[in-house]
């Protein structure tokens, strides 16, 4: 288990007690979380389940593989910080993660 | 009464519709009503990650209970609708039970098409559509069993590519001469079918399933298959069999209220069938395509989700025409194939990349403009083309043939 804070584009927090084994993704729409659309359902096809890491948790949410990387280019408000929530595992390394969610998606 | 929305069909686009419904504010009763006992779940990882086994079912659910309780949305499961009726707006329960209804959408899916031949009712025949028939088929997979699948579309793929992972001696039995027929151009199929004969499948094109024959049971009602019989009367010796020859759309319950339907429940661009109040979305609707101008049906998930969206904001009271090029994609041994568009309307094509490098594109286009790009692990002219095919793109084809160019200005002047 691992406890992730989803804060909203205007600042709502959603404090979430995530599964190991979920994505970051399948987290926030399971606990209802808005801003994350995950149209694809988590297969790298949509980038609309984008969000922005804080910058001290980047390197624990681990590498970012080509595919993400090529479909991270077309998530909207790109930044450094920026990943796909679908390809993020949820594990206790994850524990007091906070990501925020972009204004829209796709 | 007060307004109340019911929807026939708990799948993708049933579940969408009722979230959207609440999302556009709509104040009134919403019930939605599903013959499986699952809640909305999503169907592509049934032949891909759900099939292989990584997955409990409640990862599939689109949306948890308490989403439909926050929500005031009625999920009602197991249960059969066996009429509609429009004049006095309401629909009769399997129990018999009548319920009034002020709009009505019907979100009943498409179904697998049934194989029926001499010996089809044989035990360890399969279909894939449900998660309950892959509760039945799982157990099936193990390594050196020997399975026959009849039909190389997307799901005999799919569950080829995972038999293949699971070491079972896999025979694909298609009746064209090609793979993924329906759906790609030559180009593409013989790269899959090179991909899964590498990959050690014994592919049969061109080829017609005749019968099974069965090995006799101590009850004759439970004989098992024992080899599929080609139209050439050789025969494929196997434990089990998968059919994937396609899916029908769902239109009983329409066609026996009158409405009109012909491949499909025939919608227009909000979603409206032919009788007042009574909308139609997803896998079941025949609708207006405009890259196409003209009628088809779409099996996808991005259909589903943006007609269930679409009735939703009619009945809401926003107009938002549906509009939509459509994509679609599958997974096979790590190859990742992304669509968008309809290769069918192409007159000519341009690979983009070399197939050998498990990495490349075809662009299809029709005078001059593009129409289609099925992308294999290439995200980027994926996207990009999602982009360019509704803004009418005519990129230049020499340019888009070599892979040194720049190709997101080559798209998107």
């Amino acid at each position: 288990m691992a406890k992730i804070t989803y804060i909203e584009h205007d600042g709502t927090k959603h404090e979430v007690e995530a599964e190991n084994g979920l994505t970051i993704m399948e987290a926030a729409v399971k606990n209802m979380v808005p801003g994350i659309d995950a149209d694809c359902g988590g297969a790298c096809a949509c980038a609309t389940c984008h969000v922005y890491v804080a910058p001290d948790w980047l390197e624990k949410t681990g590498k970012i593989d080509p595919m993400e990387e090529s479909m991270l280019d077309f998530a909207q408000e790109r930044q450094e910080n920026s990943r796909l929530s679908c390809q993020i595992k949820v594990s206790k390394e994850l524990d007091g993660l906070t990501v925020t969610l972009p204004e829209f998606q796709g | 009464m007060t307004d109340h929305t019911l929807i026939i069909g708990a799948g993708q686009a049933g579940g969408q519709a009722a979230a959207s419904l609440r999302q556009f504010k709509y104040p009134g009763k919403i019930t939605l009503v599903g013959a499986e006992v699952f809640p909305p779940y999503q169907r592509p990882p049934l032949s891909k990650a759900y099939l292989a086994g990584a997955l409990a079912a409640e990862r599939l659910y689109l949306k948890p209970p308490a989403f439909y309780e926050k929500a005031n949305i009625d999920v009602v499961l197991n249960t059969k609708i066996t009429k509609i009726d429009k004049k006095n707006k309401t629909v009769c329960y399997q129990d018999g039970s009548i319920h009034p209804w002020t709009k009505l959408i019907l979100a009943t899916g498409a179904p697998a098409r049934p194989l029926v031949c001499a010996g089809s009712e044989l035990k360890n025949i399969y279909s894939l559509r449900t998660i309950n028939d892959v509760t039945a088929l799982q157990p099936q997979l193990k390594k050196d069993k020997r399975l026959v699948i009849i039909g190389a579309g997307y799901i005999g793929l799919e569950v080829a590519a995972a038999a293949k992972k699971h070491g079972l001696h896999v025979t694909v039995v298609e009746a064209e001469n090609r793979v993924l027929s329906r759906v790609t151009g030559e180009a593409l199929s013989r790269f899959y079918e090179a991909a899964h004969r590498k990959a050690g499948v014994d592919l049969r094109l061109g080829t017609k399933l005749a019968h099974f024959i069965g090995q006799r049971a101590y009850f004759k009602n439970q004989d098992t298959v024992s080899a599929a019989v080609l139209a050439d009367g050789t025969q494929l010796p196997c434990d089990f069999v998968l059919t994937g020859i396609g899916s029908l759309p769902a239109t009983d319950l329409a066609k026996k209220a009158g409405l009109t339907c012909q491949n499909g429940i025939h919608v227009d661009q909000y979603c409206r069938t032919s009788a007042a109040n009574i909308y139609a979305i997803g896998d079941c609707t025949n609708q207006p395509n405009s890259l196409l101008n003209g009628r088809l049906r779409l099996e996808s998930v991005h259909n589903a989700i943006e007609q269930g969206k679409t009735a939703a904001a009619h009945i809401a009271g926003h107009d938002k025409p549906y509009d939509q090029v459509p994509w679609f994609w599958s997974d096979q041994y790590g190859l990742k194939l992304q669509t968008v568009g309809l290769w069918s309307l192409a007159d000519e094509t341009v690979m983009r990349g070399d197939p050998a490098s498990n990495s490349f594109s075809i662009f299809y286009l029709k005078a001059g403009q593009l129409v289609c790009v099925d992308a294999v692990n290439d995200p980027v002219s994926f996207m990009l083309a999602k982009k360019a095919i509704p803004a009418r793109a005519r990129p230049d084809i020499d340019t888009l043939a070599n892979p040194q160019t720049d190709i997101k200005s080559l798209l998107l002047q």
